[in-house]
């Protein structure tokens, strides 16, 4: 069984929603990300979710983006990230998304870098600029492989839209929270729970919440009524602000993941 | 003939697309609906008419450069005079377009991106006219280069937003307009500069550019009374060039050439040539010729041409190469430098550095025409814009006497 489908399946035994950690391979360098995939689990993380660095991050705001243009500047290439996720599996067990760009996906031929992250021990992708329409001829591989395409819904997505989310849908739906790029917001939309609530039932896929949510409170009041909950930009800057001041980022990032994990676990 | 694309999906064959993030999908199919039915409205297309001709100046003379002509010792070159337009360039006929249309959607605001700050303030100056707010995304490297175009925009109530990110320039200038759009589209619309991005603005920008081809057929049938044998046009993201071609694309004998920025070399990083050296890859929404790495990472890329400096092109262009109706070729940074000069100096026309790229091809010994061919050249813009910047190059400040005398 997929990896997604196996934890996702034991906590709505446990009625637990999953934390999910966004974090770019390689920044600041491999050692960190390798060290924080490692412990991730113990800090209290249900999947991962790996920023595959990428020169023009379109849906990203100003952190993630900083974080990429880091590790390109420090060298990484998509074999560097392939490796860590293959040295990772040494001692995780997660389930492990990739992050990436069509761009990159489509250069280096769908079925190949299908190939190539399954090979690696990757579960499943979610690929932010690429549409339900324009995935239809990768979810017959992703499926024969038992790769998990994640698909993209968002507070503006038309209900016809919605339902082909929902057809495709496989490991968990990905439900963008705000309008806008990646970032962290003082606070979410009034409806969100409302939103998701809706969603969720309009599909037995698990539904996870991504953009925006920054902090603990937030994280565990989308906990409430989301099956996951996604975190991205704010462990970003946390490393980032950690890094500078000569700190170690991969502490920085399991401490506050575990302060995530414990919100989200128990969210009352 | 493709007057029949893009499909459905914004595809022209293989290339085109709409690869963007979910969250930009309603306002894609927002602006296709609402440009299908404008389209269709003959009272949008005599409103953007009358602008066109009341306002930008058109008809643009197809002007016969006949010591151009001479000195080149071939056939005749027509200069179609898109530097003429109001605000210097092509880029008015397309930003009244969709300036027209985002009135017509009700929005508030205008957003665009711009590298030469050509299209920025092309749309500056719609934005203007009709009462818009409007802001350019611009990269620090060009504002730089392209000052007088900054102090214009400005002048024109716009506000001008730096990019600091990457390479500073036209790609990145683009992400931030396109993150933006993404949180703003409600009430905003994004004014693209070229036949670039996702379905449907390649179609649209090519539409509102045609009005340059339909123009130099006419006027070339009343002139010469048969069709050109060759149209030659700059290309950066395309849309001065399609604009120049679609109107001839069933005229089977009209070869069509799209000259590209070789900047100082063939080398990765050292040109912005995409369709010569680039290969099929996705950037800012759409599938074409790119230039980036074996890990499909962006490269870099350079032109003295600010307007060119850009490391995509258009679907349709690139579907236009795959099928062998277009020739394309590259022209470096020094050629086209020296035909600025030339040009200006035989023909009291300043060129903007772009098509001073399209007027160096046909400069080459190689490219040179028979005596009984006819070629039409699309003069972009003009390059005042690029006055300081080829001065300081050239040397013209200090070769001035007045200086020498101190
Ligand atoms: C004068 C001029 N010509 C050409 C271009 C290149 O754009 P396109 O290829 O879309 O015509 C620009 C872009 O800024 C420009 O300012």
């Amino acid at each position: 069984m997929n990896r997604i489908d196996a934890r996702f399946q034991q906590l709505r035994e446990a009625r637990q929603a999953a934390f999910i950690p966004f974090f770019t391979a390689g920044d600041p360098d491999l050692d960190v990300s390798l060290r924080i995939m490692r412990a991730a689990e113990d800090a209290g993380a249900d999947l991962i979710e790996l920023g595959f660095p990428f020169s023009d991050p379109v849906a990203d705001g100003p952190t993630i983006q900083a974080s990429y243009a880091r590790a390109l500047a420090g060298g990484q290439r998509v074999a560097d990230v392939l490796d860590l996720v293959r040295r990772a599996r040494d001692g995780c067990a997660l389930p492990i998304v990739a992050m990436v760009s069509y761009s990159i996906v489509f250069k280096l031929g769908f079925e190949n870098f299908l190939d190539r992250a399954l090979d690696a021990g990757l579960d499943g992708a979610t690929i932010p600029d690429l549409p339900v329409e324009e995935a239809a001829e990768l979810f017959g591989p992703a499926d024969e492989r038992d790769f998990r395409l994640v698909c993209f819904v968002t507070p503006a997505t038309t209900s016809s839209r919605v339902a082909m989310a929902v057809k495709h849908a496989r490991g968990f739906i990905y439900y963008i929270s705000v309008r806008g790029i990646t970032g962290e917001r003082s606070a979410l939309p009034s409806d969100l729970a409302e939103q998701i609530q809706q969603l969720k039932a309009a599909t037995s896929v698990p539904v996870a919440v991504g953009f925006g949510v920054s902090t603990p409170e937030q994280a565990a009041g989308v906990a409430m009524t989301a099956d996951g909950v996604i975190v991205g930009s704010a462990i970003v800057k946390r490393m980032a602000q950690a890094a500078q001041e000569g700190k170690d980022a991969a502490d920085a990032a399991l401490s506050f993941i575990r302060q995530l994990g414990v919100a989200v676990k128990d969210p009352r | 003939m493709n007057a029949e694309l893009p499909d459905g999906a914004g595809y022209f064959g293989g290339f085109g697309g709409r690869f963007v993030p979910e969250t930009l999908m309603p306002a894609l199919h927002q602006l296709e609906h609402a440009y299908e039915e404008a389209r269709q409205d003959e009272s949008f297309q005599k409103e953007l008419d009358y602008y066109l001709r009341e306002y930008a100046g058109r008809p643009s003379p197809l002007y016969l450069a006949e010591r151009f002509s001479e000195r080149l010792g071939g056939g005749k070159v027509y200069v179609k005079r898109e530097d003429l337009n109001h605000t210097g360039a092509h880029k008015i006929n397309n930003t009244l377009g969709q300036t027209l249309l985002a009135l017509r959607m009700g929005k508030k605001r205008v957003i665009a991106e711009t590298g030469a700050g050509q299209h920025g303030l092309a749309t500056a100056t719609a934005a203007a006219m009709f009462g818009l707010s409007c802001d350019v995304y611009m990269g620090d490297e060009d504002i730089r280069r392209q000052k007088p175009n900054v102090l214009k925009m400005r002048l024109l109530g716009t506000r001008i937003m730096p990019v600091h990110t990457g390479a500073k320039t036209l790609k990145d200038a683009t992400n931030e307009a396109l993150r933006d759009w993404m949180a703003s589209f409600e009430d905003t619309y994004y004014v693209l500069g070229s036949v670039v991005g996702p379905h449907p603005y390649p179609m649209m920008v090519r539409d509102f550019q045609s009005i340059i081809g339909r123009e130099a057929r006419r006027q070339i049938l009343e002139k010469e009374n048969r069709l050109p044998d060759y149209l030659v046009a700059c290309v950066g993201g395309g849309s001065n060039s399609i604009g120049l071609f679609h109107p001839f694309l069933g005229d089977e004998s009209v070869r069509m050439l799209a000259v590209e920025a070789g900047g100082r070399g063939s080398g990765l990083g050292e040109h912005a040539a995409s369709l010569c050296w680039g290969a099929p890859g996705v950037l800012h929404g759409s599938k074409s010729y790119i230039l980036q790495d074996e890990d499909g990472q962006t490269s870099p890329v350079h032109s003295l041409a600010p307007g060119l400096d850009y490391p995509g092109v258009g679907p349709e262009l690139s579907f236009l190469k795959s099928t062998g109706r277009l020739q394309c070729d590259a022209v470096t940074d020094q050629e086209a430098l020296d035909a600025f000069r030339f040009f200006a100096e035989i023909e009291g026309i300043i060129p903007a550095l772009e098509c001073a790229h399209a007027i160096a091809y046909l400069m080459r010994e190689e490219n040179r025409t028979a005596e009984d061919e006819i070629s039409i050249i699309c003069m972009s813009g003009r390059g005042d814009k690029d006055l300081f910047e080829v001065g300081e190059i050239l040397g013209l400040d200090s070769s001035e006497p007045q200086e020498d005398e101190g």
